[in-house]
This record gives C-alpha cells, structure tokens and sequence, in this order.
C-alpha cells in the first residue's frame, strides 16, 4: 500500500511517498520526493509510483530459477535442448550442428545442471578392407580348400583355385601350420576342417570388444596379424541422462529473442531497450591468455632499485670486465689474494694499460708500504699482473670507481648488476650472479649507519630479522656478513658482507681517509626464496611457462 | 676458506671454561669465526683468512678464552736464550733465500696433540702459506739434530736422503718424481737448478723445503720431548709470524720456547708491537661513545693490552695494518649484536642511472606489445653465437672457463633467444619473446635488444615501429643482407644516420640449426647508440 508522510529535513517539512513490500524473507521500502507541497495531480503520482516498484527493479528479483536459466543458454545450447534425450549422432542431424559443438554444449549444460554425462570410451572392433571382402565371399583358406578336392600341385592351385599369388601362398602356410595340409610334389588334405567360426565373427561385425566370448577373442587376436581385415577402434562417447531440471527446461519455449551482442547496430537503433540480454556464467572458467611480462627476476631487481632511491641512493653504472687494477688492487686485495687465482675468476688473455698512473701510483705504495698511514701487504707489486683483464667479481669495481671520481667527498650511491666467477654451474651455484652494491660516502658515517641502512633494506626485502655477525673482507674493516632469518624455515640465510672501507683503500682512490660504508649484498637467495624456486640455475632458464605463469613480486 | 677442527673436551680445557651447546655456538659465531659443525666431540670452524693464529686448537682456544671473559689481556711469551744457530749460506739466496727458526723443550707430545701439530702445520701450509709458496714449515726431533744447522742449495742429484713415508732413499730429483708430496709441490721447485736443504753438524739432511722432511731426523713421535721448527721462505717478516703461530701454539700446550740465532738474527722474536691508539677516531667509527677504561677492557677481551693511548699487540696477530683492525675488534668485543642501528636524518636526493631508465622504458613498450622478457647469461660459446647463426664474427673467449658451454662473451643477444625457442617448443605458441642485457664489443659491453616472434616481418616492423614512435625518433629500414636472415627479407635499422641493429625474417637455415619446425622473425637493437642518439 502506498502512503504520504511528510519527513523534516534541516527543519522544513517535505512530502515523500512510502511503499513497503515483502520479498521473501525481507521487507523492503521504497520512497518518492514530492516536495514541500502535494501537487494536484498527486493520486496519478502514486499509481505511476506503484507502477515503478512493482514492474521495476524489484520485479525482476522475482523472475523464476527456469526463466533465468532461459536467458543464460547460449545459441548452442537452445539448439541441442529440444533433442536432449537422443543420441548424439542423431542430435548432429537434427541440430545440424557439428559433433564438437554439440559436444561443447553438453558440457556447458552439465554445469548448468540441465543433463548429466557420463563419458564412456568403447573398444569397437570393425572390419577393414579385407575384412570387408572375406565377409562377403569367404575367407582365402576356405576357398583353397574347397578346391582341392583331391591331392593337386601347386601349379595347379595356382592356375584353378581364383586365388591371387599373396592369398595362395598365405593360405598355404596357414593350413600347413595348422596341419591341414601335407606339402610334397602335391598338396595334399589331411582332415576336414573349415573356418565356419571365423566367417560367422566376421559376420558379426562391427562388435564391442566388451561383448565378445572367449573364443571370438582368440579369433580376434588371430585376425589381428592379418593384413587389412579388422581393427579395434577406440570409440569414445557420452551417454547424456536429462535432470528434472533438464525435462522442465524442455518444455518452456526457448525461442526469445535475446542479445548475444551488443552490435553497433543494435545501440545505434537502441532496439536492446526492448530486448533482454542473454545472461552469461560469470562463474566459468575462461581460456588462458599469457601477458607480456616483466621477467621475474628483473621485477625483483626492479624493487631493491625502488628502495635505494627511497633512501636517497644515486644509480652506478660500468663495466663488467676491468683490469685486475680495478677489480682487485684498488681494493688493497694483495696480487696473491687466492680470489685472483684462474680458476676462482674469469680473466681474459688480454691486458690493458692503467691509464690512471698518479692513483696507481698511490695503489702500489699502500700495497708495498701502507703510504704513511698502514704497514700495508709488505710485498713487491707488480704492475703486469694489474693490467689483466678479468670480468668483475664484484659490484665493488663500481665503487671503486666512484670514489675515484668523486670531486665532494659525499655521497650515497648503490649499483644492481652481475657479477662472475669461474664456478661450475649446479643447482646451488652459478658463474653468474646478480648483487646489489651501495656505498655511502660522509665524514660522519659510522658503523651504527651501516647496520641501519642494511636493516632497512633487508627488511623491505621481506626479512625483518637480520643478524650481522663479524666477518673478513680485504677491503673492510670493520666487516660484517649478513645472515636474515626465515621465518618459515626457521633458518639464518647468508645474504652477503658489508663493512667500512679500509682507509687503504679509501685514502688512494678519494684523497683523504673519509668513511665510506660499503656493501655487497646477494639477490639470488631472496629471489629464488619469494619464487619458491630451489634450483639457481632457474633463475636464467627462461622457461617460457615458468615466465608466464610466476607470480608477481608484490613486495 | 680454511678450517680448525677442535677436539671439544681438550678445546675446553685449553679455554678453560665449558659453555652450553647454544653459547658455545653463539660466541663462536660472533668471535668472527664461522661455525661449520658441531658433532658429538668434535667441532669444526672456519677461520677467516686474516686470522692463521686462529688456526691451530691452541690459537683458537687462546682467542676465545679472552672473548667470553675467563682469561683476558695480552699473555706473556718467554724466549729463553740459548746457543742454537742456524747459518744461511749464499747458496740458497736466489732460491728460497730466508728462515725463521726456534726451539721448542718440555714437550708433553700424545697421539692427540700429535695430531694438533700436524693440523696447525697443514692448515698454514694451505693458507697463509699459499700451498707451501710463500711458507713451508719444517718440525723435527731435537735429539736426532747436531747444531749448527745450514740452510743452502745444493744440486738435487747430491741431496740423497730417505724422505718421510718411504722406505729407500732418493735424490732431490727423484723425490719429486716418485713421492706423492713431491709430485704435489714439484712445480715449486722443478725450475730451479739447485734445491734447498737444511743440513745439520753431522751433515745429515734434515728436509729439503718447502717439499718434505727425512724420515731419519724430520720425523716427530709421542716420545718428542724437543723440537727444532724452521719456516722456509722469501721474506723473513712473513716467515717469522708464521713462526710465532706455532711457537705459541706449542707453548699453550706447556712448551718452553727457546731461540735460534740465524745468521746472527734472534728468532723467534715474540715481543709485542705498540701501536698508537686514538680513541676518538675508534669513537667515531663505530658511533659510540666508549670511555677509556671501557675501551682497555673490550681491548683485553681481544687479547691486547692498552697502556696510556697505546695498544700492545701479540707477536702472532699478523693483521692488524691500521688502527682500524683494533678498531673492528673494539666492535667484535662490544657484540656487533649491541649495536644500535641508525639511518642518519640527511636527505640526499636519488638518480636511477639514464641508461638504465632507458631499458626500462624499452622494457615497458615492448611488454605493452604483450611480449614476454627473457633474462640469459652473457656468456655463451661460439657454436650458439656463431655456427647456429650462420655466421662467422670474430667472437672473445674467456681464459681457462670451467663451463665449456659458456666461454665466449656473447656479441648479440638474438642467438639466446633462439636458445630459448629451442627449448621451449613444447609450450602453447606464439612465442613472443625480447631481452635487453649487456653483449660484448671486443672487451668493451654494452647493452642490446633483442627480440623474436612467431611471425613475419611485417609483424616484428610493426613492434620496432611502435618501439620507435613511442621514443619519438624517426627511423629507416634499409634492404640488406645478413645470412641468418631470408634474403630480400632483412633490414638494416638506422635513426639520424646511424646504424642500430638489423631486422628479419629468420633463414630457415637457421631454424633447422636450432630444430625449429615454425618460422620466426627476429631483430637486434643497439641500445647504446639508441641512447646516444637519444641524447644528442
């Protein structure tokens, strides 16, 4: 029933239309803003108000479980249900619509509850060309017994018997295996025997395999080496039972006329205004389609990158193959540190100059001598072996680099890239690897810096526990090796060293013993723990499933 | 990296405190030792290569006694004096010109701390003695040697003596021919015309270094009471804190150390070094503020001793070049665990490197496109980059690689994206497929795109194309012939009058060498001139 009421709005009165009504187990109220008088037409205005809740929305919260199903069957489905109940073959006919088709829509209204299926595979054993013929006039071996009535040759056999050279000579050792025949200067028969069974299964067919008796079997298998008389057929089919729900279905009209798509044409005439839509599963599955993709690693990369610009970092960049100057003196790593043997490394047979003489210069002092400020190694250095070639061990070289190039002596600066060793490849290693580099270069930097500055990363790398526990480094002092726990493996994990910069190494390179706060940290173990991937080989497999289908980092 | 095992009840001893299993493993770890095992009575540690005292049981508990507190400070090495000398004749100067020698009395030797001697002995050798080359070290019976000892070079066919572990005795030249050891070390001395022995009063050979000990005089048993140690070598320095390891080591376990003069020299020489210490600087380095007693009690945990701004340190610590290693073991004595973390509030202002950024612009285009990225190794080998390809380019191979697969610095990044195609045949098709990483131009990298896909030309222009409009440069493809691509099917790809790379259809040629049955287009992008030209 509709009723007026007046509500108070900011304290002004205005007129409203209620109608409340009941569906299901739910009472619903719908209103109408009148104004803050009852115009004179108000009667019409509660019948068209009346019109509205009832034909409305509301009403098609009432539209019966068949009906919507009517309007979800997709025009293959309305045109394999009035023929449900047929076989499948007889509903290719009457659909006109192809096996696969039908086969489609079956499908779609078994989930739809509409039939049920139940797939059924049946050996069918039928006859081939010979087969075919045999049937017909009798098998080979019939024949040729027929004929010989009497002890005959060969030529003659040949000549009388109708059959041709392969069915004769077949024939022959047929009956000869089974000792039926006697082969001399004549052939001749020893017992009566025919082949009745096996022309009587021949007539039989086509049979299912399931049908058969024991003895049919064994003809069948004989048959089976035979040329061209029969085959089992592996015939898969479908049985389809109608559900009640199906029966009902069958009997309403299908034929309404809704909107597969919405045409251009159909929008441009807006003749969809008085048709329905025909309802879709939003439920189903959907083929899968593959997207152009981020290789998984590099989303990673891409993410520790994120958080050293967070942090205020700036972006190395260089080489991978230095001279051993760069990669390991520059460092104060002594020329017969074991890590510049050949076979932790990977060098090249080429060497080149160094062409920064003054800090090669200052290098070999602090490597011989420790300058005035450190005993250093005590050794004689040598510049040959400074100028080999080798590809860089480390993401360090970079550093390095950048503090020889450093004109105030401030900064914070990091680096992602690969680095190389000369390491046989298995599951837990790799001759090529990814590391991130920082350093942070600042008069007043102290160790308590470093340790925050790793923490931070490491933590938004998903670790929030971190250990740092004491650790050797050429080039570091104090040095730390960092471990994260794993807080489902309940494990330390070692991600990599970290420390000061020697003032060796520093002094040379900068000009003056300024702290430098350095690190090398390993992507590879936190890359391969988010993917769930065990084999480090995995990471450069590009298996092109694998790409498609990994996970986003979402961290 | 080298490791001490330790038998764990004589470990204890040595210590002289017994901690839990979980303490005992937690202090190990932050003493700056790597814990690898600890099994029933055996415990297994890897020492870090700045600390060969640390490898001998005795050195090792020594540092770790101090570290949790039972016996601090600097301990206190007596030389005696004594009448031993070892001569040095001109012989060896050009060979293995230097030792340093001692004299060990008062030995209480068993199987077990045989057992330790040989440990410190093979561990050295390893390690600080880069396998014998810088250091070998010699321990012999002090009953079975006539002092004055000599160490020279004689010619290896004269040096006639029954090497340890053999039955007969060999010359020089045999011995490292025929013993395992000396075929081991033979490459140490196989160069040099004259071999170095040291020959004792009764001219009977004592060991020809850095290869092997006779086993008449040179060999030590359970009834050793005395031993002559000898480290042989090239400079004294290292020699003589070699020397100090072991010395100390055998000392710990109650020997008296007794000197040896060589060439007039006293050796060993156990006093400890002063260094200037500056507390501020320490303070400043690790963002404390440790007072001066606070910094002399961390110190003696160490093993130091700290008098007035000075730090006394032990004659076997060979690694401490700067004030900065007392300053790190400062900070391994306070418990890198006790330090409070801190980000400083400066703000610096971030830079994503412009080549980078470009990639990943590139990236971002092509993955727009739907193609899918790839990420291989730099490294390849010639058949992949070459003979698959259909070319012949002069490629760069790496020295000595364990990896034959990977030898050669790739050029382009085309022929791993074949590899890819190769290898994933089985997978639902298109494959649409691009890399950008570093390839190589003689020994220069740079970065390069490559990508392929299941299609014509046509359709890979199309992606340069959009690849193109979308850097907003203009760009031109020229007819040109290239062998891993159809002929009249191929492009040369330029912007601004430079070349950048080239584009095709791939030869069917090459898609039998990598057993592709499906056709291909595929093209190589200089990124690096791309950004150059970009720029200008």
């Amino acid at each position: 029933m509709v009723y007026r009421k007046q509500v108070k709005i900011k304290g002004q009165l205005y007129w409203y239309l209620f109608h409340t009504f009941r569906d299901k187990d739910k009472f619903i109220k719908k209103a109408k803003y009148i104004g803050r008088n009852l115009p004179s037409n108000i009667n019409q205005i509660e019948k068209e108000f009346l019109k509205e809740v009832k034909f409305g929305k509301i009403t098609k919260l009432m539209v019966s479980k068949e009906d919507k199903l009517v309007e979800s069957l997709h025009p293959l489905e309305r045109r394999v249900i009035p023929y449900l109940g047929l076989d499948v073959k007889d509903i290719v006919k009457k659909a006109e619509l192809s096996e696969v088709e039908i086969l489609r829509a079956l499908q779609w209204l078994e989930n739809k509850e509409v039939v049920t299926l139940k797939k059924e595979s049946k050996e069918i054993i039928r006859l081939l060309k010979n087969g075919e013929e045999y049937k017909k006039r009798g098998l080979p071996e019939t024949k040729f017994l027929k004929v010989l009535d009497k002890p005959r040759t060969m030529k003659w056999m040949m000549e009388k018997s109708g059959l041709d050279k392969d069915e004769l000579h077949f024939s022959l050792g047929l009956l000869k295996k089974k000792g039926l025949i006697e082969l001399g200067s004549e052939i001749k028969r020893l017992k009566k025997e025919n082949f009745k069974d096996i022309e009587e299964f021949l007539k039989s067919l086509p049979k299912n395999f399931e049908d058969l008796n024991d003895k049919e079997k064994k003809i069948m298998e004989e048959l089976k080496q035979r040329k061209e008389i029969i085959e089992v057929d592996l015939k898969k089919g479908v049985e389809v039972s109608v559900t009640p729900l199906g029966k009902e279905l069958m009997k309403k009209n299908l034929d309404v006329n809704l909107i597969e798509n919405l045409t251009p044409n159909l929008l441009a005439k807006g003749s969809w205004k008085s048709k329905k839509f025909r309802r879709y599963d939003v439920s189903l599955n959907v083929p899968k389609i593959y997207p152009g993709k981020r290789h998984f690693v590099n989303q990673a990369v891409d993410y520790a990158k994120r958080i050293w610009m967070d942090m205020g970092f700036e972006e190395m960049d260089g080489q991978i193959i230095n001279t051993s100057f760069w990669n390991f003196d520059a460092l104060f790593q002594p020329q017969d540190h074991p890590a510049r043997d050949m076979q932790d490394s990977i060098f090249l047979d080429k060497k080149e100059e160094i062409k920064e003489k003054e800090m090669m210069k200052k290098v070999k002092e602090m490597h011989e001598t420790g300058g005035k400020i450190s005993k250093g190694w005590q050794y004689d250095w040598d510049e040959e072996k400074a100028k080999k070639l080798v590809m860089r061990t480390h993401t360090t070289v970079l550093s390095a680099q950048t503090l020889a190039k450093l004109k105030e002596k401030r900064g914070k600066f990091f680096a992602i890239g690969r680095n190389f060793r000369n390491e046989a490849v298995d599951w837990s290693h790799g001759f090529e690897f990814n590391q991130t580099e920082g350093i942070v270069v600042d008069p007043d930097a102290n160790f308590r810096h470093l340790l925050g500055y790793l923490k931070e990363f490491i933590k938004k790398m998903g670790f929030p526990k971190a250990r740092f526990r004491p650790a050797y480094f050429p080039y570091t002092e104090p040095s730390i090796e960092i471990d994260v726990f794993h807080p489902t493996r309940k494990t330390w994990i070692e991600l990599g060293g970290a420390g000061i910069f020697r003032p060796e190494m520093v002094v040379p390179l900068l000009g003056e013993n300024v702290p430098v706060l350095a690190w090398g940290l390993g992507l590879g173990r936190i890359i391969m723990d988010y993917y769930d991937i065990h084999d480090i080989r995995e990471l450069y497999k590009n298996d092109i499933k694998q790409l498609r289908e990994m996970k986003t980092w979402l961290r | 990296m080298p490791t001490v095992n330790l038998n764990k009840t004589e470990f204890e001893d040595l210590v002289g405190k017994k901690l839990p299993l979980e303490e005992l493993k937690d202090r190990i770890s932050m003493l700056g030792t790597d814990l690898e095992k600890i099994e029933g009575n055996e415990i297994e540690v890897e020492i870090f290569p700045n600390r060969p005292d640390m490898l001998s049981e005795q050195g090792f508990a020594r540092a770790f006694s101090s570290f949790i507190g039972v016996k601090g400070g600097l301990r206190k090495y007596n030389v005696r004096k004594s009448n031993y000398e070892v001569k040095i004749e001109k012989s060896v100067k050009g060979i293995r010109p230097e030792t340093a020698c001692a004299v060990v009395k008062n030995l209480k030797l068993d199987d077990d701390k045989i057992k330790s001697i040989i440990q410190i002995q093979e561990k050295l050798h390893v390690s600080y003695g880069r396998n014998r080359k810088k250091v070998a070290i010699g321990i012999y019976p002090l009953e079975k040697i006539k002092f004055p000892i000599r160490y020279l070079a004689e010619d290896p066919k004269r040096i006639e003596f029954k090497p340890l572990e053999m039955t007969t005795v060999l010359n020089g030249k045999e011995i490292l021919e025929k013993h395992p050891v000396g075929r081991d070390y033979k490459h140490l001395l196989e160069k040099e015309d004259k071999f170095p022995i040291f020959r004792d009063a009764n001219e009977s050979i004592l060991s020809m270094p850095p290869i092997i000990n006779s086993d008449d005089v040179g060999k030590v048993s359970a009834d050793t009471k005395e031993v002559f140690v000898e480290c042989s070598g090239f400079d004294y320095e290292t020699l003589s804190k070699c020397l100090n390891f072991i010395v100390t080591a055998l000392n710990d376990i109650g020997g008296e150390i007794y000197e040896v003069k060589v060439d007039g020299k006293e050796s060993p020489d156990l006093t400890p070094e002063e260094m200037k210490f500056d507390l501020g600087y320490c303070n400043k380095i690790l963002g404390l503020e440790l007072k001066e007693n606070e910094v002399k009690g961390l110190l003696e945990k160490m093993g130091y001793d700290y008098v007035k701004g000075k730090v006394l340190i032990p004659a076997y610590r060979a690694d401490i070049l700067h004030q900065i290693d007392l300053v790190e073991d400062i900070a391994i004595a306070y418990g890198y665990e006790n330090f409070k973390e801190e980000i400083p509030n400066v703000s610096t202002v971030a830079k994503e490197s412009e080549r980078r950024k470009l990639n990943r612009k590139i990236s971002e285009v092509l993955m727009g496109l739907g193609l899918l990225e790839c990420n291989s190794f730099s490294l390849s080998n010639e058949d992949n980059l070459n003979k698959k390809m259909q070319i012949t380019t002069k490629l760069m191979k790496v020295e000595s690689p364990v990896n034959q697969d990977y030898n050669t610095l790739r050029d382009r990044i085309l022929p791993n994206l074949m590899e890819i195609l190769s290898e994933n045949k089985r997978y639902e098709y298109p494959h649409n497929l691009f890399e950008i990483g570093k390839i190589f131009e003689g020994v220069k990298d740079k970065d390069s795109l490559g990508v392929v896909i299941t299609g014509n030309f046509t359709e890979l222009k199309q992606v340069l194309d959009v690849l193109f409009r979308s850097l907003n440069l203009e760009y031109m493809v020229e007819e040109t012939e290239h062998r891993s691509f159809i002929s009249g099917r191929c492009g040369r790809i330029s912007a601004k009058g430079k070349d950048l790379g080239v584009i095709g259809e791939l030869s069917p040629d090459v898609l039998e060498n990598w057993g592709l049955e499906i056709a291909f287009s595929g093209l190589e992008l200089d990124i690096e001139r791309l950004f150059d030209i970009i720029r200008t």
